[in-house]
């Protein structure tokens, strides 16, 4: 078992803990890293299921459910938002089990594809059970977690917190028997099953947790902007939680998180193009894609990182 | 009668839990419909013969992608978006310019070609080359799906668009109304894919494309120009997409953003069908086509696309690999 790389996350938690003390006047900026941070978050769970050699484009269909926990539980059943919080990860990691069960089966570009179709159902869903979630007009005055003058703050320093833990969370799964067993899964399937293990109970173990990350990042969205509808969470979203993992590097537990920030903040960057930013944007992760093939973090230490290959 | 009775209650419950706020004017309506359905022959006529000609468009599209699937093993992301290319091209050309609209698919077909060529060429064979993971070809697939959306929405703005007539008028036939437009794209699509199959079949480039769609090495070593075919392989099934959104934008309209959910559609087609297989993106084209056509004149705005997805989810459950698709690991 590797030792908990502790210079690193005390640099990077310095770096998060001095970022918004210089920033927090600024309330588009708080947003901007708030969002990072949740964002980061989701991804952590997709780059759980990219470990078991599987490319989840379900993320915001979670994301939508733990969304939708939270708004209901709160706005409806005026349950206290920690319980919700809980609810939507609990709830959707369940839900991810028991559509995770049959969809898992598939392979390759046929689970990506479907579970991009899975996305689209969540929304359509949303959509149509107007009973449970009010339709296209969403749900409204969800109330918040933290009010006051240091709101802003008070959010980022909690939905810090969690990504710090996820991250830890994550790390230990990853360097512990569960990860060699998903990195099993990984490299072969059928191997792995004539070795004894039963693929079936941990490909939906990972994917579960992949989707309670997802619902809890959504259920904090959903808090944050005290509104949800059909449209929170659409395919486009999907796409970039993945696109989040593979930037940041699917070799390191740290990769989802910084692809997040650094995908995150670029596109807000790029807001001066007006009509051209997502244009530049997709050009420059295409670029990145032919020049990074491995992510950012293998930036540093190139020739070690190309003989060991990604996870 | 009885049937009718027990349809009527299932619908009446499903109707109360989803249309809660607007239960009248939509459950009437559909009461309506699913008597005409029962006791008449006269909209089940229509509702086919939509389904029809909907899914001989749609079946372009089913073996462009996996034309591509076959011969690259990518699946094109991008599929939905060369799709609104095609379909803007021709708006542009027929719509705008007013010349013919043989010129106009014709030059749907070229633009997209030579888009579908470059991506080839400059993306896709690049990183395959680096890295044989199917997760890098994928991502990158992702990626230019993200790069034409973005392209579309800037060079054609955020409007739906469509072109007048081709040809003005109705054919009426067996209770059916079929205007002669949707006619004249039926009529084409299944020439086109005829024209495909044919070429395929019988052609020297058509049996070096088969080689290597069944085994890429051992086609290279009989000779086979892989890096040139590759290519070539790529830029026909994008041909195909930009036919059927040229085609598509006569009898519907096309937007910037349409592109995402027509690729879905193109997935749900070939993953009923199976993948890499002619004769599963035909049937997967047509069965999706008539679902959407039924779907769509028996329940109200997106609820189609849910229980169609929902049962796409249920099927691949029982038959992972689709209906001819053949079973792997």
């Amino acid at each position: 078992m590797k030792t908990f790389p502790w210079l690193l996350i005390l640099a990077l938690v310095l770096v998060f803990l001095l970022v918004p003390l210089v920033f927090a006047s600024s309330s588009y900026a708080m947003t901007v890293l708030i969002n990072a941070a949740i964002l980061g978050l989701m991804s952590l769970g997709v780059w759980l299921t990219f470990s078991i050699g599987r490319i989840n484009i379900s993320q915001g269909a979670f994301g939508l459910i733990g969304g939708y926990i939270t708004a209901i539980l709160a706005t409806r059943f005026g349950l206290p938002l920690w319980i919700c919080l809980l609810a939507s990860a609990v709830g959707s990691a369940l839900i991810g089990a028991v559509v995770g069960l049959p969809i898992l089966r598939l392979r390759g570009v046929y689970f990506s594809m479907l579970t991009l179709s899975l996305t689209e159902a969540a929304r359509l869903v949303a959509l149509n059970a107007t009973a449970i979630t009010g339709g296209a007009s969403g749900i409204l005055n969800i109330p918040t977690l933290f009010t006051g003058d240091n709101a802003y703050l008070e959010l980022y320093f909690f939905v810090l917190l969690l990504l710090v833990l996820g991250i830890a969370a994550v790390w230990r799964i990853n360097n512990t028997r569960l990860g060699k067993i998903f990195r099993a899964l990984q490299q072969d399937e059928n191997l792995a099953s004539s070795f004894g293990v039963d693929i079936a109970a941990y490909r939906v173990l990972a994917f579960s947790l992949c989707c309670g990350f997802g619902g809890l990042g959504g259920a904090l969205l959903t808090i944050f902007v005290q509104s949800i509808y059909p449209t929170s969470f659409t395919v486009s979203d999907s796409t970039n939680f993945m696109l989040n993992c593979f930037l940041g590097g699917l070799g390191s537990v740290f990769g989802p998180a910084l692809g997040a920030l650094v995908l995150f903040l670029g596109f807000q960057l790029l807001s001066p193009f007006g009509a051209y930013q997502s244009l530049i944007y997709a050009s420059l992760m295409i670029l990145a894609m032919l020049i990074l093939p491995n992510g950012l973090l293998s930036l540093r230490l190139p020739k070690r990182r190309a003989s060991q290959g990604v996870p | 009668v009885g049937k009718a009775i027990v349809l009527r209650f299932f619908i009446f419950i499903t109707a109360d839990f989803f249309w809660f706020s607007q239960k009248t004017t939509e459950l009437l309506v559909l009461e309506l419909r699913l008597i005409n359905l029962v006791f008449s022959r006269f909209y089940m006529t229509q509702v086919l013969v939509n389904g029809l000609m909907l899914g001989s468009t749609y079946m372009l599209m089913a073996l462009g992608i996996t034309l591509i699937f076959a011969i690259m093993n990518v699946m094109n992301f991008a599929h939905g978006q060369m799709y609104v290319f095609g379909g803007f091209v021709t708006y542009y050309v027929f719509g705008q310019w007013h010349l013919p609209f043989v010129v106009a698919l014709l030059a749907s077909a070229l633009v997209v070609a030579v888009i579908g060529f470059l991506f080839e060429r400059f993306l896709f064979r690049p990183v395959m080359r680096r890295s044989n993971r199917e997760e890098t070809t994928m991502l990158l697939a992702v990626g230019t799906a993200l790069l034409l959306d973005s392209v579309a929405l800037v060079l054609f703005g955020e409007k739906q668009r469509g072109v007048p007539d081709v040809i003005a008028g109705v054919w009426q036939v067996a209770g059916a109304f079929i205007p002669y437009r949707r006619l004249l794209v039926f009529g084409v699509s299944i020439a086109l894919a005829v024209g495909f199959l044919a070429f395929v079949q019988f052609t020297r480039p058509g049996r070096a494309l088969r080689a290597i769609a069944q085994d890429r090495e051992t086609a290279a070593a009989h000779g086979v120009d892989v890096a040139l075919y590759s290519a070539f392989g790529f830029a026909l099934g994008a041909m195909l997409a930009g036919l059927a959104g040229g085609l598509l934008v006569s009898t519907e309209a096309v937007n910037a953003g349409a592109g995402g959910f027509t690729s879905i559609k193109a997935f749900t087609m070939i993953m009923i069908g199976g993948a890499g297989v002619v004769s599963g993106a035909i049937a997967g084209a047509f069965m999706l086509a008539f679902a959407e056509a039924i779907g769509y004149y028996f329940l109200p705005g997106s609820m189609p696309y849910l229980i169609i997805l929902v049962g796409l989810i249920v099927f691949l459950v029982f038959r992972p690999q689709g209906i001819m698709g053949k079973r792997w690991g």
